[in-house]
């Protein structure tokens, strides 16, 4: 049942204007890390707009379906996207990082719609498997859905959750990989390589589907899909770090860099300009 | 080399010990495993999640009873504690039950995130405890795991010292709303005496009184506190014995009461002497403004010695004998 009613189109300048905000707020806290924000900000908007049946009225509803940033680090992406979809007002986004603001540098529980602390990396996908584990024995029809880094799979925490999901058939679970190919260092198949992803998910029981990450269609028709029974499912969706800035694409260095004024004019105009003539298209 | 000792008590502290009435009972593990299971046949939430620990935690007639409320999730700590915050998350109210050593240090980052900070009702219990691996040495024991988490916001810290303590606390835990950490040993341990006692949060049960030396235990220790202060009550020396289950929060008041009215203090642990009960208390005992001649009884900062936890005990100190010399040396100031 999707959340909201919207057409790709609007998903798409929606994603434009979420880079927008993203960047600002940014920019604004003077912290944050850019480029894996950018990087999932289109999965977060099919999320919050198409897939999970989650709103600020709903938000404390058992029945709710459960979504955890797993790759915590990202979390100006999802404030953005929660503040929009009316969980709190946009003008608690001029707060993040601030002293005494309940907006972390990281997912809190604090923050309204936001179900549980992150941040370390490795957490995301056993909490996730624990919320799937209580729908299954409260026999409860919700399902959960958290987002991982890719470099994050290094962590070995994933693959115990990983085989405990299988081993309970939690196919109400979907983790859904933020495949940038870049950590901090550089590129991940140089700092460890995690290649082959997709047979290593399927190897622990899992199925698995990839998508391109920036396709708002195309993440809505793979998160949308019905799991396949019994089954926990993986999606790889394909992204680029940085995406939608052309100097901040696949540049390890915005991994957290916070762009300067003019930077951030630079980022505007050309998102600015990749906006018109999407209305152009439409027109 | 010697053969392990067959108990942890001599036979004077053994003899003194039924003369005190102090009865052996049976391994706080087992009661806690019995009380689980009866507060688990009537509340479907409660659930036991175990790290292939199910018999070391005596939770096998757990699983036969209630096989749908016994998570198992293999020798994964970590994946533990996170599926057991997951699981509080959603309304669940997990008991998530692993040896105390691995509980607290692989897991201690899901501890401290998806527990504490995350602030998810989940109890964790640390099982086998302290030095009860005895000879299998230290990669077994849990002589950190007090000192780690006390310094971690958000989790109520218990230790209980027989079986009727080991009861309340798992009771209390069920119901409490935030996360908890239950440490048990899984020796047999004697019942401290039979006069009324109320187990409060946060309060510590004076089992004992006395002015000359106040002895401060926790667990498995308090048995021998109370045998030391029955050992130097011969001597003429009343000394008083306190009941601490709770580390954190400390009962401060009880504490700063003794350390006012008593000419020594001594807390025995089954921990390191680094950052256990016995320096939480000297941090309060300062903090209140009291000198008074001080000892941790405790593990030194040293590999520990091989043995029995009996040996152990011994070895250290842990005994009557040990506890009984150590308040002799500071009251005559030695």
């Amino acid at each position: 049942m999707p959340a909201t009613l919207m057409t790709d189109r609007e998903l798409q300048f929606k994603s434009i204007a979420y880079r927008r905000a993203l960047l600002q707020l940014i920019f604004s806290a003077g912290a944050g890390h850019t480029g894996g924000g950018l990087s999932c900000l289109d999965i977060l908007n099919v999320l919050y707009h198409r897939i999970l049946r989650v709103s600020p009225e709903t938000r404390d509803s058992p029945d709710r379906d459960r979504y955890v940033q797993s790759k915590g680090h990202s979390v100006e992406a999802l404030y953005v996207v929660l503040a929009d979809r009316g969980f709190f007002p946009r003008t608690d986004l001029q707060t993040v990082c601030r002293y005494q603001s309940p907006y972390v540098g990281h997912p809190t529980r604090k923050v309204p719609g936001i179900e549980m602390n992150t941040g370390a990396l490795g957490h995301g996908l056993a909490i996730s498997a624990g919320m799937a584990l209580a729908a299954k024995l409260d026999g409860r029809s919700y399902r959960v859905f958290t987002l991982l880094g890719d470099g994050e799979l290094a962590e070995g925490s994933n693959w115990e959750a990983a085989m405990a999901a299988s081993h309970y058939r939690l196919d109400n679970l979907t983790a859904i990989i933020d495949h940038n190919t870049l950590q901090i260092t550089g590129p991940t198949r140089d700092v460890c390589s995690n290649e082959p992803l997709d047979d290593k998910w399927r190897a622990f029981g899992w199925t698995v589907r990839e998508t391109d990450g920036h396709d708002v269609a195309a993440l809505t028709r793979v998160l949308g899909a019905p799991p396949e029974p019994g089954k926990p499912t993986c999606v790889i969706a394909h992204t680029i770090k940085g995406k939608g800035v052309s100097f901040m694409e696949s540049v390890p260095r915005w991994h957290h860099g916070v762009p300067t004024a003019a930077e951030l004019a630079r980022a505007v105009a050309e998102l600015d300009a990749v906006e018109t003539r999407l209305r152009e298209e439409a027109a | 080399m010697s053969a392990p000792a067959p108990s942890v008590f001599s036979p004077t502290a053994a003899r003194l010990a039924e003369k005190l009435g102090l009865a052996l009972g049976q391994p706080n593990l087992d009661v806690f495993a019995d009380t689980l299971l009866e507060l688990a046949r009537a509340n479907p939430d409660i659930l036991a999640l175990t790290s292939d620990s199910r018999g070391s935690g005596k939770l096998a007639p757990f699983g036969q009873a209630l096989p749908r409320q016994l998570v198992e999730v293999g020798i994964a700590e970590q994946n533990l504690v996170g599926m057991a915050a997951g699981l509080a998350a959603c309304g669940k109210k997990p008991f998530a039950v692993s040896p105390a050593s691995f509980l607290t240090t692989r897991a201690l980052e899901q501890i401290k995130n998806d527990v504490c900070y995350s602030d998810v009702p989940v109890v964790l219990v640390g099982i086998s405890a302290g030095t009860s691996y005895g000879a299998l040495g230290s990669t077994h024991h849990s002589l950190h795991d007090l000192a780690v988490l006390r310094a971690i916001p958000n989790l109520s810290i218990v230790v209980p010292a027989d079986n009727w303590e080991t009861r309340e606390a798992v009771r209390w835990a069920a119901t409490a709303r935030q996360p908890v950490y239950l440490r048990f040993g899984k020796a047999p341990t004697r019942h401290l005496g039979t006069a009324e006692r109320r187990f409060e949060p946060g309060q510590a049960t004076v089992l004992r009184e006395g002015a000359d030396a106040a002895f401060i235990g926790t667990g498995e220790t308090v048995v021998h506190c109370l045998l030391a202060a029955g050992a130097l009550a011969a001597e003429g020396r009343e000394c008083r014995v306190i009941s601490m289950p709770w580390v954190k929060p400390l009962d401060e008041e009880t504490l700063v009461s003794a350390g006012r009215e008593c000419e020594a203090v001594i807390v025995a642990e089954e921990h390191s002497v680094h950052g256990g009960l016995g320096e939480a208390c000297a941090s309060a005992l300062m903090r209140a403004g009291i000198r008074v001649p001080f000892r941790i009884a405790a593990i030194p900062d040293e590999e520990t010695v091989t043995g029995s936890q009996a040996d152990i005990f011994r070895h250290y100190g842990l005994t009557m004998e040990g506890l009984s010399q150590a308040a002799r040396e500071l009251l005559e100031g030695l």
